[in-house]
């Protein structure tokens, strides 16, 4: 579980080492996150078979020391995401000797040092090693994000530092708020301690971590720096951050918000949800942009989870991180196909692309297949995480918020055309200026695109396993007293 | 807990959240900086009343200050240093650009700009992702 943590820090550490030799740093690199991919997927197994897993870092208890727990949730979100960042990172080595590559000295080992933050992340079992996990991922996220130094992305990184950092520190002031009610920061004692405050003090500390953990998550109305930063990154940045980034601040809401008990707080998840997912929806409508409309979608799914999160039933939370597992991956393929589009045709801009479909129909296939997903249609992942959310909302007696799901939905499916009509229909467009690429490059970018796919359409097949799984960890969630044992004892 | 301590929380909080809201980029570094000195006052005002130094040896366990918030401020101060130093560099780098540390409008806004025909506002105008 350690090694989940630790191997890709060490790689980071070698990349830069050996940052004059490309071949070398690279092997590192990918040897790191292989080996942190392959201890996640060890986890996976152990914790289905075992249960949840502790690891008192330096001995401590948890009252006082760092305490990193593995339960399901952490052991079905942990791979998916390692597993995500080793197939952009061979996306990005395809991608660094042309024009849209990121800085392949630096993209590489920080991207290392964000796998290890979102490890941490997963796995940490109190709120201020939490903060700690997400500054380790954002500061390495400012730095892929701005460190081309071009106007566009010094202009929205402005605006995505300065945010995010405000809501660093509204993550600590909630984290004084929480030690002095309770007088620890451990999720385990916390989830004993809090039940027990005052309805006012409970309620406002779950409201504050809600903001914290939206602003992360890009929920209505504290979004409008995602889709502003995330299209000026190089493709394989954005395709992580949108694979991860949002989904990490819903992962610690769905964690912290049902351990403490924080039902009275759905109806505001609700409203909220609804109204995220509508002005995603109407948002990516609006734009003129493959990479724009990808990240406005990225806000409207984000409203998917908080709605199952909101609900508060066990049905609920098991959809919530279905909706999860599966939004992870399509999410990133989507922004990887974006990158091939980009480098196919020298821009994404929906009115000066055109023809693809017959032009390149590898990559319309690996864009449609994704896209359907992402809109809901059966047989993929997304029509099962849509239907298990829109039921559990029915079961629940929300019908309100089930039809305003199904309406940001055909939204989703409305934009999703807009895409497919400008880029991959009609003739092929004029006066393209595709970027220079090396045919191995170009075929690494495929190849890692098309594993990508693969990945997403196993999940859609392995749809019925995953939701069992989906099951038992919101159930583990929704009765805590296994994990607060086995943490405490 | 004293009232001067949380006082000059209310106080460090206030001051920061006007600088924020300025279009400067510098002026919101100070900001987040004092926002920044404000979050470590409320976690040690959080650990419980103030004690001899937490050393072994040094003092009765009973009297001694609450050491995990101390522990936790210093990885925030530590933290909040390696940032702010990170937002100077992109003010750096945005003066390189454009001559000043001003945080411009976004995409967004610069469309709604145009459609409304307001070309005269500050700001560059049309630019390519």
């Amino acid at each position: 579980m350690v090694a989940t943590i630790v191997a890709p820090l060490l790689a980071a550490a070698g990349g830069l080492g050996w940052r004059a030799n490309a071949r070398a740093r690279d092997a590192v690199i990918l040897a790191g996150l292989a080996v942190a991919m392959a201890a996640s997927f060890a986890m996976l197994h152990g914790v289905s078979q075992r249960g949840v897993h502790v690891v008192r870092v330096g001995g401590w208890g948890p009252d006082l020391g760092i305490v990193l727990v593995a339960d399901l949730l952490a052991a079905l979100v942990q791979p998916l995401a390692l597993a995500i960042i080793f197939v952009v990172e061979v996306f990005a080595i395809g991608q660094r000797r042309t024009a849209w590559g990121t800085n392949p000295e630096l993209a590489g080992p920080l991207l290392c040092v964000l796998t290890s933050g979102v490890s941490l992340a997963v796995l940490t079992g109190d709120l201020f090693t939490l903060f700690v996990a997400f500054e380790l991922i954002l500061v390495s996220s400012y730095v892929l994000l701005t460190n081309q130094g071009r106007r566009s992305q010094i202009r929205s990184g402005m605006t995505y530092v300065v945010m995010n950092i405000f809501a660093s520190t509204l993550f600590l002031f909630g984290l004084g708020f929480v030690y002095a009610a309770t007088g620890t920061v451990n999720l385990a004692l916390l989830a004993d301690r809090i039940p027990e405050l005052s309805d006012g003090v409970r309620l406002g500390i779950g409201a504050w971590f809600f903001v914290v953990f939206g602003t992360k998550a890009a929920v209505f109305p504290l979004f409008s720096w995602l889709p502003d930063s995330y299209p000026t990154a190089p493709t394989t940045i954005t395709a992580v951050f949108a694979g991860l980034l949002t989904k990490i601040g819903i992962y610690a809401m769905i964690r912290f918000h049902t351990l403490t008990g924080m039902d009275d707080l759905g109806p505001v998840m609700l409203l909220i949800a609804g109204v995220t997912m509508i002005v995603g929806g109407l948002g990516a409508l609006a734009q003129a942009d493959v990479k724009r409309i990808l990240s406005f979608h990225i806000i409207s799914q984000i409203g998917y989870m908080l709605m199952g999160l909101g609900l508060f039933s066990a049905a609920g939370t098991t959809a919530a991180i279905l909706f999860l597992i599966h939004q992870m991956p399509v999410k990133t393929v989507l922004f990887l196909v974006g990158g091939l589009i980009e480098n196919d045709q020298g821009t994404s801009t929906l009115e000066r692309s055109g023809g693809m479909a017959a032009r390149r129909p590898v990559i319309a296939a690996m864009f449609a297949i994704p896209a359907l997903s992402l809109a809901g249609i059966p047989p993929f992942s997304g029509f099962a995480a849509k239907l298990a959310v829109i039921t559990a909302a029915i079961d629940e007696d929300a019908v309100a918020i089930a039809a305003v799901a199904l309406l940001a939905g055909a939204l989703t499916l409305l934009s999703m055309a807009k895409i497919w009509l400008g880029v991959f229909w009609g003739p092929t467009a004029e006066n393209l200026s595709p970027v220079p690429t090396k045919r191995r490059n170009q075929r690494i970018m495929m190849a890692a695109t098309g594993l990508a796919v693969a990945g997403t359409l196993a999940i859609s097949l392995l749809a019925g396993v995953l939701f069992d799984l989906s099951d038992r960890a919101s159930r583990d969630l929704r009765s805590p007293g296994a994990y607060i044992s086995e943490v405490l004892s | 807990m004293s009232a001067a301590l949380l006082f000059a929380v209310g106080g460090l909080t206030a001051v920061g959240l006007y600088l924020i809201m300025a279009r400067s980029l510098s002026q919101i570094i100070l900001g987040l900086s004092l926002l920044g000195h404000a979050t470590v006052l409320g976690l040690l005002v959080a650990g419980g009343p103030s004690g001899a130094a937490p050393i072994a040896g040094r003092a009765e366990a009973a009297s001694m200050a609450n050491p995990l918030p101390q522990a936790l401020a210093l990885t925030a101060i530590v933290i909040s240093f390696g940032l702010t130093v990170f937002l100077l560099a992109l003010a750096g780098r945005q003066q390189q650009l454009t001559g000043d540390d001003l945080v411009e409008d976004d995409l967004e806004d610069q469309r709604i700009a145009r459609r409304a025909g307001d070309d005269d506002r500050p700001g560059p105008g049309d630019e390519d992702l």
